[in-house]
């Protein structure tokens, strides 16, 4: 049986900063994930990153990354995930600062 | 110390050139990632996980007052106000956007240094005994060689695209600070029967995923023969070197598979072939170069107010016992900066810090500076009748932390909070550590204890080689560390062992202090050291400690087969 698609969001890193961006349902790039569009539906995944991979003028290293939906927009099910959207844990410097 | 000549420096200001335009074609579309992300990483810039990081070699860890002050101004201008000292005796910024990169590296080029090949399938930064041309135990200064090494190795045509990175380590003592043993090639300046200076030469250390001890290749290789020679290993592992498979190309898996003896033979045959093509003009060069390195002029003063200080002063006096080390000179010592104060991020300095230790340098160590592979500051060469004003100083910067060699004196990668590669996190773990031993004020009762951090498999952290090693894994989507004992970087290399299945996040420091408190109640005396006790009565007892619930179950399994 195929495994069963878990929700998603397109993340990359902005080219000049480096930032962690995620795709936004307007086709934008946000900095925060709770503005990211959660992809809920395979096919569609698929598409939006193909398109996404193709903006190599704007973004580094597209991938989808698994996410739940939360109150406030997507939450992350991993850590890894979790520390990207908050910037690093030993200052409070990262996002932090703006968010 | 060594200054650029006029070659040095049209050839880091063209890189520098060719870089920009680089960097250029990428921002208007005409590079792509893929073409430009090995332009960019012999260049020493990385993507990391929420920015680009830059890495700078400071080549043999060797720093000049002005050129700590360069990288205090680029922390600053072109970053968040700190940089990172990391195990092999660079500096990395973390926040650096890639428009300014150039700028960056312009920067370091007025002051004599670059990026160039600390990443990338190079030889890397090479590095050397941190005490380097000060150290009481030095046989010579590892220092004009490795500047050698790293003229011959820039840029050389034949070994730009290595089956992957290759890391050379010189010590000149006998007691060896640079774990020479971990490396791909690991140099030990020697001296023979004769009384000639040489290079004991090991081959296919490394730590990583396949943790290797490096094997002695050659016992005595002489001063003319030794870039030969090197040009022979690196050459016979660029053709045998698994391409194939990433896992298996480093050349300690290639001495593995073939054998020392194998790849000796191999070795000397290409050496036969190599060695007439290198003229004499490396030694000229190398006579130059040492030349460069003379010691500075030691001055004979009273050590009066260092005495006075030493017998008024306790956190003086604490921080001289732990953090200096016998000078060559009468009347000098080396300094050692804690760049570990207790729950800080380990070898982060921020710009002003910088600017105080190369401030320091100037006024009274001979504008010199080291970085240790500890990632701490070095004042190799200071008079201890300057010790108290200098501590005074570093006292009021944050900087005078007692610790070296003791349990808060961690090393550690920067792991998930920057890392791409890490699965799990380092500096969190390292802060909570020496914070908990602060406050149990026992880490001096403890003594020299060595614990190194890596938040994932590659190793950066050093920690098969810590007497206490973490490492930090993802297991099912949780932070795991597993624990390592017995590890030793020094002369007497040996990889640690490990303890029993993983720990959490959560359980991870309590687990630390029960191998502690296990050590402290097992030894012999305040004498025996950690290391020693772990070698005298082995894993069992700090196993037994570790894992109570378990020990209990596998005696009563034991038992019932006993009695079955």
């Amino acid at each position: 049986m195929p495994r069963q698609f878990t929700p998603k969001v397109v993340t990359a890193n902005a080219l000049l900063e480096g930032d962690v961006v995620y795709l936004a349902a307007d086709g934008s790039w946000t900095r925060e994930l709770s503005r990211a569009e959660l992809l809920t539906d395979e096919a569609d995944a698929q598409i939006r990153l193909i398109d996404a991979q193709a903006r190599v003028d704007e973004v580094v290293g597209v991938y989808l990354a698994d996410m739940t939906e939360g109150e406030n927009g997507p939450e992350p099910t991993h850590f890894r995930e979790d520390f990207r959207r908050t910037g690093p844990s030993n200052y409070r410097h990262g996002k932090q600062v703006t968010a | 110390m060594y200054r650029y000549d006029a070659f040095d420096a049209a050839f880091v200001a063209e890189r520098n050139r060719q870089f920009r335009a680089q960097v250029e074609r990428r921002i208007d579309g005409a590079l792509t990632e893929d073409e430009f992300k090995p332009l960019r990483l012999m260049n020493g810039l990385y993507l990391q996980l929420h920015a680009y990081m830059l890495r700078v070699a400071i080549p043999y860890g060797t720093l000049r007052g002005n050129q700590m002050d360069k990288l205090a101004e680029i922390a600053e201008r072109w970053d968040k106000g700190y940089g990172h000292f990391t195990t092999r005796q660079n500096i990395q910024f973390n926040w650096p956007r890639l428009r300014d990169v150039p700028d960056i590296l312009d920067a370091l080029a007025e002051v004599e240094m670059h990026a160039l090949q600390t990443s990338g399938n190079t030889i890397r930064n090479v590095t050397a005994d941190h005490f380097a041309g000060a150290a009481a135990d030095e046989v010579a200064d590892p220092r004009p060689v490795a500047e050698l090494i790293r003229q011959w190795s820039t840029d050389h045509p034949e070994f730009q695209f290595l089956p992957r990175k290759f890391k050379i380590a010189v010590t000149g003592s006998p007691n060896d600070r640079a774990v020479t043993a971990a490396h791909d090639i690991g140099l030990r300046i020697v001296a023979n029967e004769a009384g000639e200076i040489g290079y004991r030469v090991l081959v296919g250390g490394g730590l990583g995923r396949t943790p290797m001890i490096g094997k002695v290749i050659a016992d005595f290789v002489s001063g003319d023969d030794l870039l030969p020679y090197l040009e022979a290993i690196v050459s016979v592992w660029n053709l045998l070197g698994r391409r194939d498979n990433k896992y298996k190309s480093r050349i300690k898996i290639t001495v593995h598979e073939h054998g020392i003896d194998a790849i000796r033979d191999l070795v000397e045959a290409r050496f036969a072939e190599v060695k007439p093509e290198f003229s004499g003009v490396d030694q000229e060069m190398l006579a130059a170069i040492t030349a460069q390195f003379a010691p500075p002029a030691f001055a004979e003063r009273s050590t009066e107010l260092f005495d006075a200080a030493y017998e008024t002063d306790p956190g003086f006096r604490a921080w001289a016992d732990t953090n200096l080390t016998a000078h060559r000179a009468p009347g000098y010592a080396i300094a050692q900066i804690s760049l570990k104060a207790h729950g800080a991020t380990p070898g982060d300095a921020t710009a002003d810090q910088m600017r105080a230790m190369a401030d320091i340098a100037r006024r009274f160590g001979h504008d010199e500076l080291r970085i240790s592979h500890e990632q701490n500051v070095v004042l190799p060469h200071v008079h201890k009748a300057d010790l108290p004003e200098i501590h005074k100083i570093l006292k009021a910067q944050g900087l005078a932390t007692a610790n070296i060699g003791l349990v808060s004196d961690i090393i550690a990668c920067p792991g998930m909070d920057y890392c791409a590669l890490a699965t799990a996190r380092s500096i969190p773990i390292a802060q909570s550590i020496a914070t908990r031993f602060d406050e149990l004020k026992i880490e001096h009762e403890i003594g020299d204890l060595k614990i190194k951090i890596s938040g994932c498999i590659n190793a950066c952290g050093h920690h098969h080689v810590g007497h206490i090693g973490i490492l930090g894994l993802d297991r099912a989507g949780v932070e795991n560390y597993q624990i390592t004992l017995g590890g030793d970087h020094t002369e007497d290399a040996s990889l640690g062992e490990r303890t029993g299945p993983g720990f959490s996040a959560d359980e991870v420091v309590p687990a630390i202090e029960t191998v502690v408190q296990t050590y402290l109640e097992t030894r012999r005396d305040a004498e025996e050291t950690f290391l020693e006790t772990y070698r005298r009565v082995g894993m069992a007892p700090f196993k037994a400690a570790l894992y109570p619930s378990k020990d209990k179950d596998t005696s009563r399994n034991e038992a019932r087969a006993n009695a079955a």
